[in-house]
């Protein structure tokens, strides 16, 4: 009893010294923190929570105001809102965190390619990624759509492309630093393989910013996933996405404002959470500088 | 010395540009599918296509077809739209207004309402004020704007009645539109101006200011805004052509014409050649931005002006 | 004539307490130098007599600074700027960056003399030129028009005196004024300082940590350790017979050429942050001297024949 108390002050103590864990530290840490989480799990368990079916129509029962037994109410077709909030939690965190990880992943590569080897190849790919980078990511995600045609995957692939810019510059502008640094130059003058430094010093020391920028990019996705949504051009119907719910619920914005609300609400509460975490979390691991250097 | 920047700083655009129009001429060469496709609407006979080909140029070589298209450009030549049938030139002629009226009133209002905010906050002892601008701020850029312009049709167009619900008549259509872009511009500006004032605050010189005698609002105003006006105004340059882009969604909300809502219709009616005009010059908006914010910066930071010629 | 003077000067940020009890006099015509390690505390004396301490978020708790006859510690912010800049002038550390870079000289030195002297701008100008030309600068009227960036260390640190001369004060602070700059500029500017004194009949608080600028240039001197004054008397009696082991390191450290053979010595161990002050005596840990007394007792600043000195056991070098 002791010891397994012992054990889980150790592990609870080991937390609190990890940077995730001081992120957690803070007041706003814990009240974000905790609300992505609890998301999260209300994402994963879905099927489980939801009141009624997603899907199930009743036209006899449609546009009803919040209330019961449909706490936030039906849109036009009688569906029940709060079930297609959650659900549509799913949809939202796995398009924009799949879309945020192969952006990361790709843009990643590019930056630490340009940062490393410089040369023509980084000229190339700064040119690209700086012109992509003044235009509006809608703008970008948009075109995209519009090329592929419209749908989930296409949409994933779209936020990935909107925000490959940022990675790319981030992860470059991190590389280009720490080439600079004593340690880097000594392993170098060492005499130490091109792919052992970039890999086992220079991406595990510019790994941090970038998952940070890519936490608050997935709150950045969220909305670019909504938004395409909203055209029309994100999730098909029947999948709920918070995007496509308010794109059906303009019709009937008048009649039954709460289809539009409430999705919009859990859109902006997360992405609020999002950043007040990614806040908490850079804070934790003290990389301000290093993310506005970029 | 500044007349130099500029001219060198204007050469620089050369390259730019034509990165950007070949990225915009592949665009409609790349799609999947003949291009001709692309450009014919559906139903159209073999006629019509080999018409199509013959009066794009299509058999020839990609560069050939490129230099045409750069060249017909600058004779104003944009192509015709094929679902509209009337040359993109006057399309873009009726739309550009709209959009340049609602940029530049949005353009107008982040600026002077952000750093307005953004100064009371770095400088305010009192913490329930920055408390609020930050509140504000979280809020503004992350709200998405397209549900921030229905919440505003519902409240002041639906409820309150005081602006239109759509349309763009006269100028209190612009006012929901404006605040909705206004919204997120304000944050950012705010957000920038804030952080580029408290960044201010902690030079150097500024020791030696306090200590020549001078009052805090000499100081503010002659030394530390200045200073924090570098930041603020590459972004605000940067924004021109931002605002032009993302006007997208509130130009489809509020069903204003536009650029953007052309772009859009255009996108989904696959008219290419729309595309590709509303493109250019949503780029060439974008670069005109950044050209006027390097040389503002030029302008403003002595350092600069020497530095790049 | 002593025109400023501070006694038992204690400041705190929040809870720290980086500074307790400083005293010195300063009289017109002399030159008095404050010098320590870093994180002696010597800056924060700068500060606190310029009333600049709140800029960095510290404050005066304890003891008083008069200039003229008049108590600093109470005075309200806008008649504390009236004497800012118009009858005590400072020189800051660092030249680089001392200035504001987007904006010409000219307008910068003006400034001072539109603002405490009520000149117009042409009268300003027509005083900025003449200021920079007394301090040996080349072609004033054309420096007037240049930028910060354009121009060297020294002759920046030429133009932040004549920044702080502009208004013919008092008293002139100077903290560190060559640290940042080459050795042979060093010597330009203290020597242009020594001057000022003597030709302006200028009260000069020179702060520094190098020993052998006091030598050349202060009449007295206050030797700080930790935030606290270790022992002030005049440079002569100081550099002869130092009673403080601290200041006899200090002088230990000074190279005298290559003729007698001596040893340069370093001071073993390292200064105390604010943090980590050690209770008693600040210096102990380091002292060879030390006995019990020294880890348990603050001692008191002693007045001797011509200074004072704050050591339980002082005495020369052995």
């Amino acid at each position: 009893m002791t010891s397994m108390t012992g054990t889980a002050a150790r592990m609870m103590s080991g937390f609190g010294n990890t940077s995730l864990g001081r992120a957690f530290g803070s007041i706003l840490g814990k009240v974000a923190g905790g609300f992505l989480v609890l998301l999260l799990l209300t994402a994963i368990f879905a099927p489980w929570i939801t009141p009624f079916d997603y899907a199930a129509q009743n036209l006899m029962n449609g546009n009803q105001p919040p209330g019961w037994p449909h706490l936030l109410g039906t849109d036009q077709f009688g569906r029940d809102v709060l079930s297609r909030v959650i659900y549509g939690a799913r949809t939202s965190l796995s398009v924009s965190a799949t879309a945020i990880a192969i952006s990361i992943t790709v843009g990643m590569t590019l930056g630490a390619a340009a940062g490393y080897f410089g040369g023509l190849f980084e000229r190339c790919v700064m040119t690209v990624v700086d012109l992509t980078w003044s235009f509006p990511d809608i703008l970008i995600a948009l075109i995209f759509v519009a090329i592929i045609g419209p749908g989930l995957t296409s949409t994933t692939f779209a936020i990935a492309i909107a925000y490959l810019a940022q990675f790319t510059r981030l992860t470059r502008a991190q590389i280009v630093r720490l080439k600079r640094e004593t340690f880097i130059e000594a392993t170098i003058n060492l005499g130490a393989k091109p792919h052992h430094i970039l890999l086992r010093h220079l991406l595990p020391n510019a790994i941090a910013p970038v998952i940070v920028v890519g936490m608050l990019a997935i709150g950045d996705g969220i909305v670019l996933e909504a938004t395409l949504g909203f055209f029309g051009l994100g999730a098909q119907p029947p999948t709920p996405s918070w995007g496509a719910m308010m794109s059906s619920g303009t019709a009937q914005l008048f009649l039954s404002p709460w289809v539009i609300i409430f999705p919009g609400v859990v859109v902006a509460v997360t992405v609020i959470m999002v950043n007040l975490f990614g806040d908490e979390l850079i804070r934790a691991l003290d990389i301000r500088d290093r993310i506005r250097g970029a | 010395m500044l007349l130099r920047y500029v001219f060198f700083r204007v050469l620089m655009l050369i390259p730019v540009s034509i990165s950007i129009s070949v990225v915009i001429f592949a665009i409609v060469h790349l799609l999947p599918g003949d291009p001709v496709d692309n450009l014919l609407r559906v139903g159209s006979s073999p006629a019509d296509r080999a018409a199509l080909v013959a009066k794009y140029g299509l058999d020839q070589p990609l560069v050939v077809q490129y230099v045409r298209w750069v060249l017909a450009m600058f004779q104003g030549d944009f192509g015709e739209a094929i679902v509209l049938r009337r040359p993109v030139a006057d399309l873009i002629r009726d739309n550009l207004p709209y959009s340049l009226r609602l940029g530049a009133a949005a353009f107008a209002f982040s600026s002077i309402v952000g750093i307005a905010l953004g100064t009371v906050s770095a400088t305010t002892r009192n913490a329930v004020v920055e408390q609020f601008v930050r509140g504000f701020i979280l809020l503004g850029s992350t709200v998405p704007g397209f549900w921030l312009a229905l919440l505003l049709i519902l409240a002041f167009a639906v409820q309150l009645q005081w602006f239109p619900v759509s349309g763009a008549k006269g100028w209190d259509a612009l006012v929901l539109p404006v605040l909705t872009i206004g919204f997120g511009g304000v944050a950012l500006v705010a957000r920038v101006t804030r952080v580029a004032l408290m960044d201010a605050r902690r030079e150097d010189f500024v020791t030696l200011l306090h200590a020549k005698g001078l009052p805090a609002n000499t100081i503010l105003f002659r030394h530390l805004m200045p200073h924090a006006m570098l930041p603020v105004v590459t972004i605000l340059a940067l924004r021109i052509g931002w605002i032009l882009g993302g006007a997208v969604t509130v130009e489809f909300v509020f069903g204003r014409p536009g650029l953007g809502s052309l772009l859009i219709r255009a996108l989904g009616q696959r008219d290419y050649p729309v595309v590709q005009g509303c493109l250019l010059m949503l780029a060439l908006a974008v670069m005109l931005g950044t050209l006027i914010g390097d040389v503002a910066q030029a302008a403003m930071d002595p350092r600069v002006r020497e530095a790049k010629t | 004539m002593t025109v400023l003077s501070v006694r038992n000067l204690q400041v705190a940020f929040g809870a720290v307490a980086p500074l307790s009890g400083v005293s010195f006099d300063v009289a017109k015509g002399e030159t008095l130098g404050i010098v320590g390690e870093s994180g002696s505390g010597k800056s924060l004396t700068a500060m606190a007599v310029m009333g600049l301490l709140p800029l960095a978020g510290g404050r005066i708790t304890a003891g008083s600074i008069t200039f003229d006859g008049q108590e600093l510690t109470t005075l309200t912010e806008k008649a504390y700027r009236r004497l800012r800049g118009g009858r005590i002038g400072l020189i800051t550390q660092n030249p680089m960056t001392s200035l504001d870079p987007l904006q010409c000289i000219g307008p910068q030195v003006d400034a001072v003399a539109v603002l405490h002297l009520g000149m117009t701008a042409r009268e300003a100008r027509a005083r900025t030129v003449e200021i920079l030309g007394t301090l040996r600068i080349p072609d004033p009227a054309t420096i007037c028009d240049r930028y910060p960036h354009q121009m060297s260390g020294g002759m920046k640190q030429r133009i932040v005196i004549a920044m702080a001369l502009a208004a013919d004060p008092d008293v002139l602070v100077a903290d560190e004024p060559t640290t940042a700059l080459d050795v042979t500029v060093q010597a330009q500017i203290i020597r242009l300082l020594d001057d000022l004194v003597k030709s302006r009949d200028l009260a000069l608080i020179l702060i520094t940590h190098d020993m052998s600028v006091v030598a050349q240039t202060c009449d007295r001197v206050v030797v700080m350790y930790a935030g606290r004054a270790v022992e002030q008397g005049p440079v002569g009696d100081i550099f002869d017979a130092p009673q403080h082991p601290y200041t006899q390191a200090l002088i230990g450290c000074i190279p005298r050429g290559l003729d007698d053979g001596a040893r340069l010595t370093g001071i073993a161990g390292t200064v105390p942050t604010v943090l980590n002050y050690p209770p008693g005596c600040p210096f102990h840990p380091r002292c060879d001297r030390a006995e019990e007394v020294c880890a348990s007792i603050v001692p008191e600043l002693e007045p001797n024949a011509t200074g004072a000195v704050a050591c339980h056991l002082p005495g020369v070098a052995p």
